[in-house]
């Protein structure tokens, strides 16, 4: 996969507006160096590997590990519990989301998920994982 | 030998005071804060026309060292006011060393006070919210610390109950403590039984929310000993800098004290095995068990062990913040300055019943953000210059 023209890296919207641009139709997209190689999340200015500013787009592959995960404790009445993990991409970067589609203290360190973008009542389109065999289904 | 750092022991401790702590209720944060520096003052025999110098921050005033400044009425040739989190205030004990060696000021004023307990009753800041982390909710600070427990839990088995140990030691010191906020008995079993939060951590894994305030007056080693108490010299003190979210800690097992503590030990020309009393930034159980570990005291992954048994309660083989800490004494958002509050009260031999025998030699670790900013100062007496 090739990433977007980089020739004019400070012009236009930036990294922030480019990547919720993309997710609000749907697509998770990171970044790409193309002077280290290195992904990049969240979005940037500068590649914090390296400095370029040469960054590019690419589409996530969506394929994590979780390496970490907490229980939120919340009232019943409130929603209930959740959960909120960070997970290592494919790719590299480390970001925080959520599992959806198991209950959160079913969460597991090293658990194979798969990126999805969803329809949230509350904050419209949201990045969130699921279980990488539930996703194949 | 390194050639010694021109910094090591140039600069000391001549007053130190608390104000407010731990709770003051009906009373504000910059007079919480003007107790403390009354307090100091008065503890350094020099008045506030001395004050040539301030080091300040807050999480209320966006302008700290302007607000300070005037709310205290002096005009300070040289203001500092760094904000890294709650280590900000061992931050200012290196730039304070800096600005006194190099003569920017000649009195420098370390201040703090903050009124969270009475008057918010949680932790307020006017931290911006996290563009990437708020969309998860994710409650903060503690899920951050939570999900750092967790992955140590998952790659070396330590246990909630290891942190549980943590808790009922510093509960102990507390009992000690006349001025600790929360000095009743303490089991491990009610740390386990106690309500979760954001797992694995639970209610009794965090620091209480108070109010309390701290100052500390600082000038070159060469007057030190004109004041009234004994100084407390300032041997080594490092800031190292590594994330700001959660996410992009690199590894949630090291902090970056694993890079401020071998600094500071190196500034200081001290080892751990020279540490007498260790005042660790203790916001939730998990920190006071990774500094132990990265800043050398124990192997990593063996922290879960080192602190099982009362081994760093009182009357343990090493005492680990012995006024409370911020899980049972207090604290009021930022507890940088208690650290070292309690560090310079163990090395003037004044901490009463909770006295660390022949205290030479203290370690004061500061904590900002979520595991993210790491400060580490080495304080000594007058044998260790």
């Amino acid at each position: 996969m090739t990433a977007h023209s980089t020739g004019q890296p400070f012009a236009g919207p930036g990294p922030d507006a480019q990547f919720a641009a993309a997710l609000a139709q749907g697509c998770f997209q990171i970044q790409h160096c193309a002077a280290c190689g290195q992904h990049v999340f969240y979005p940037r200015a500068l590649c914090p590997h390296c400095g370029s500013a040469q960054l590019g787009w690419v589409k996530a592959s969506g394929a994590a590990q979780v390496y970490s995960s907490t229980t939120v404790r919340r009232k019943t009445e409130a929603g209930g519990d959740y959960n909120v993990a960070l997970v290592d991409l494919a790719e590299g970067p480390r970001l925080m989301s959520r599992v959806d589609g198991v209950p959160p203290e079913q969460v597991r360190i090293g658990m194979a998920v798969q990126a999805r973008v969803i329809d949230d009542p509350a904050q419209g389109k949201l990045l969130v994982f699921v279980a990488a065999a539930q996703s194949e289904s | 030998m390194s050639a010694i750092s021109p910094l090591r022991g140039c600069a000391a401790i001549v007053g130190a005071s608390l104000g407010g702590a731990p709770m003051a209720p009906g009373r504000s944060a910059l007079e919480i804060l003007g107790e403390a520096v009354h307090g100091a003052l008065a503890d350094a025999g020099l008045k506030l026309s001395d004050v040539d110098g301030l080091f300040t921050g807050s999480s209320y005033h966006f302008l700290a060292g302007l607000s300070v400044a005037e709310y205290l009425g002096i005009k300070p040739g040289f203001c500092e006011a760094t904000m890294v989190g709650g280590s900000s205030y061992v931050s200012h004990l290196l730039t304070a060393a800096m600005a006194l060696h190099t003569g920017q000021c000649e009195v420098a004023l370390i201040c703090y006070g903050s009124n969270q307990g009475s008057g918010f009753g949680r932790l307020k800041s006017m931290a911006e919210v996290p563009l990437y982390e708020a969309p998860y909710a994710p409650r903060y600070p503690i899920s951050s610390y939570a999900l750092a427990a967790a992955r140590h839990m998952h790659q070396y088995g330590t246990t909630r109950e290891d942190l549980a140990h943590i808790a009922v030691a510093a509960r102990r010191w507390a009992q000690l403590n006349p001025l600790a906020h929360a000095r009743d008995p303490l089991s491990i079993e009610q740390v386990l039984a106690a309500r979760m939060v954001s797992d694995p951590l639970s209610v009794l894994d965090c620091c209480l929310v108070t109010d309390g305030g701290g100052a500390l007056v600082l000038v070159k080693s060469e007057r030190a000993r004109d004041f009234p108490k004994p100084p407390v010299y300032v041997l080594g003190a490092a800031a190292a800098t590594w994330h700001r979210q959660i996410a992009s800690m690199p590894d949630l097992t090291v902090t970056a004290a694993a890079e401020s503590g071998p600094r500071a030990f190196a500034m200081a020309d001290l080892s751990p095995k020279d540490v007498d009393v260790l005042e660790l930034y203790d916001a939730f159980t998990i920190n006071t068990l990774l500094f132990l570990e990265d800043l050398g005291f124990c192997a990593k992954g063996e922290g879960g062990a080192f602190v099982r048994d009362g081994r760093i309660a009182p009357g343990g083989v090493l005492p680990v913040n012995t006024n409370g800490g911020g899980l049972s004494c207090c604290h009021p958002g930022m507890y940088g300055m208690f650290l070292l509050i309690e560090a310079v009260q163990q090395l003037r031999g004044e901490a009463g019943a909770r006295q660390v025998a022949d205290a030479q030699v203290a370690l004061c670790h500061g904590n900002g953000g979520v595991l993210s900013s790491q400060v580490t100062a080495l304080l000594g007496t007058v044998a260790t210059v």
